[in-house]
């Protein structure tokens, strides 16, 4: 496992804020994914070493939970809801949009593995659907005509640019 | 005369220059109530909240006050708290101003009802769809730290609690309480069984715990900045203070709405606008997406206190918890959805069906399966290839769903699919007609 410096110490600092190790697990895997881009099988192996616990502890955990992945995400990750209010205000044609702009098709990663492209279930942004998560920032009022400013943000981001600060 | 809000906890949120660091929040005498806390004795702080008979915003409106009561105080076992922020019921987005836009006002809430329940280490569940939640929190934690509201001895007192920010991983499931705990616990968020495992004995590593919604957290400072009595008058007796609701879906004007003592019509129509233009309302989901729907041109049947018999519609409905309750649905987490003419509610039901399957956490049978039939067969009804005796089908298995689980999320999958076949069994059934015998049209709200 080559997990970088900040997130091994990270880590360190984790797990000795709860009461029982275990309860570290999810805190623990969201850093060694944003770390490696996925969660492996040699990663799930290190944090069952890390927390005391067996492997399939861990494993069990990352196959449960839809925000772990074990096939390495693109570099930007793009989550675009489907639920009920988006869906009311556009959110598939806002999809068959993005997947013909970005060239990429919903639940895929592109091949050069910059892209992940994906439906959502409810984001908690219903009010100004169709929303989608890009890496960390949320982009709000995604109607198929008003897509020109989040898709050149995922390309810059796909790019290996520095991502635009957002307000979401 | 159109009404207006009554902003309680989002008095500042929205102020130009008003931002989640905690000047801010000392500029407007924030941390003051945890203060004055610390000074009174722990159940005289309990007293106030049962008092106020503040009920439980994340969904199911339980008094937060007899939730505090039915803590085991006596097994000598640490108490926890935990801040239930894994915000994901479809329609709902209050939290997420809350956590964002105020996140001293959640802090000081927590801190002041860990006080008052003896609590020594509390945490904060946010989904993990809210990274830059997550990150103001930690950051106004550390704040609030440094300036002994959080930690050790809290404002010079002999109290100490610690706080802790910890993620979700995108489970709807662990909105439900139990869930929450076991996933806290770093397991797979399967709900646990009651009894035995109340929360109040047995939560968090079999120690009891309290599990409290943000908005209900926040409401605790105003408790006790207004005292009993002033805050009473806010609301009607047994809906006391005020309510947030998420307004989305076909209004002029969505959003979030903090208000007190109005009706569904006045927030549809004087806050939100009204429908769109040379549009119809057609049917609302008051309370999130498991709550049941309400159709627009639905009477309900109301007593007066003299015991007359009047008849009323949606637009009358009180917007609290016995209001809508009396129509038939629940208030639930404030997620009002709004559909106008133009949607097939066939489509929007499958819509929802396909959220419910996958969120089903698997545990039970029953949700599993049977939120996967429900998916399916909304599904294949939206695109032509429907059968007879489907709908049938459908409502007799969502009527074996909710209440034959571990957790009341059964009932999500029954609610919707029963009351949109109660309202628009006819609709629904010519939409499927429809789609089998002419062309299908392509189905805008579910994914192929």
């Amino acid at each position: 496992m080559n997990l970088k410096p900040e997130t091994l110490s990270t880590i360190e600092n984790l797990i000795p804020r709860y009461p029982q190790k275990r309860s570290a697990l999810m805190m623990v895997l969201h850093e060694v994914q944003a770390d490696q881009g996925h969660i492996s099988n040699e990663a799930v192996e290190w944090v069952a070493r890390k927390l005391d616990l067996q492997p399939i502890n861990v494993l069990e955990v990352v196959t449960f939970f839809p925000s772990y992945r074990q096939e390495k995400l693109g570099r930007s990750w793009v989550r675009l809801c489907r639920t009920l209010s988006c869906g009311l205000m556009g959110a598939y044609t806002t999809g068959e949009v993005l997947e013909k702009e970005l060239g990429c098709k919903m639940g895929h990663t592109t091949e050069d593995g910059s892209i992940t492209l994906e439906y959502s279930e409810c984001l908690a942004a219903c009010g100004t659907g169709p929303v989608a998560l890009v890496d960390e920032d949320l982009f709000e009022n995604l109607t198929p005509d008003k897509l020109g400013p989040v898709i050149a943000e995922i390309k810059n981001r796909a790019a290996g640019g520095v991502p635009s600060p957002t307000k979401g | 005369m159109p009404v207006t809000e009554t902003r309680l906890l989002l008095k500042y949120a929205d102020e130009p220059d008003y931002t989640p660091g905690i000047d801010s929040y000392l500029m407007v005498g924030g941390y003051e109530m945890l203060k004055k806390a610390v000074g009174m004795k722990p159940e005289e702080i309990r007293n106030e909240v049962k008092g106020s008979g503040l009920r439980g915003r994340g969904g199911a409106g339980f008094p937060c006050g007899v939730k505090w009561d039915l803590v085991d105080r006596k097994s000598g076992k640490p108490i926890y708290l935990i801040c239930n922020c894994d915000e994901s019921e479809p329609g709902t987005f209050k939290d997420r101003q809350l956590v964002h836009k105020d996140p001293h006002q959640l802090i000081e809430g927590m801190m002041i009802s860990a006080f008052a329940n003896d609590v020594k280490l509390a945490f904060i569940y946010i989904r993990e769809e809210m990274p830059k939640g997550a990150k103001i929190l930690s950051a106004a934690i550390d704040e609030a730290r440094a300036r002994g509201f959080v930690g050790a001895n809290i404002c010079g007192s002999s109290y100490s609690c610690e706080l802790i920010v910890h993620r979700g991983a995108g489970a709807y499931i662990c909105g439900e309480e139990t869930g929450l705990i076991e996933s806290l616990e770093g397991k797979r968020a399967y709900p646990r069984i009651k009894p035995p495992y109340f929360p109040a004995v047995l939560g968090l590593y079999n120690c009891p715990t309290i599990v409290n919604n943000v908005e209900t957290l926040c409401n605790i400072v105003h408790i006790l900045r207004m005292g009993v009595v002033e805050y009473n008058k806010i609301g009607r007796p047994n809906n006391t203070g005020t309510r947030l609701w998420c307004v989305s879906g076909h209004v002029q004007r969505p959003g979030y709405f903090e208000v007190a003592g109005i009706t569904m019509g006045q927030l549809l129509y004087d806050l939100c606008g009204g429908p769109r233009p040379g549009r119809k309302f057609k049917a609302i989901v008051p309370g999130g997406g498991s709550m049941k729907i309400l159709r627009y041109d639905e009477k309900f049947k109301g007593k007066k206190p003299n015991g007359e018999a009047y008849e009323y519609g949606v637009d009358d409905i009180p917007l609290d918890f016995d209001g809508v309750a009396a129509a038939g649905s629940m208030s639930g987490s404030g997620g009002m959805m709004v559909m106008d003419d133009s949607v097939d509610i066939l489509e929007a039901l499958a819509n929802l069906t396909q959220f419910y399957a996958h969120e089903s956490c698997g545990q039970c049978t029953p949700c599993r399966e049977g939120s996967q039939w429900a998916r399916k067969i909304t599904a294949r009804m939206c695109t032509g290839n429907g059968q007879p005796g489907d709908l049938d089908t459908l409502y007799d298995m969502a009527g074996n769903i909710g209440g034959r689980t571990v957790c009341p999320m059964g009932f999500s999958t029954t609610w919707p699919v029963q009351s949109y076949i109660d309202k628009f069994r006819e609709e629904i059934v010519a939409k499927a007609r429809e789609n089998r015998c002419g062309m299908p049209r392509e189905a805008r709200l579910i994914q192929k």
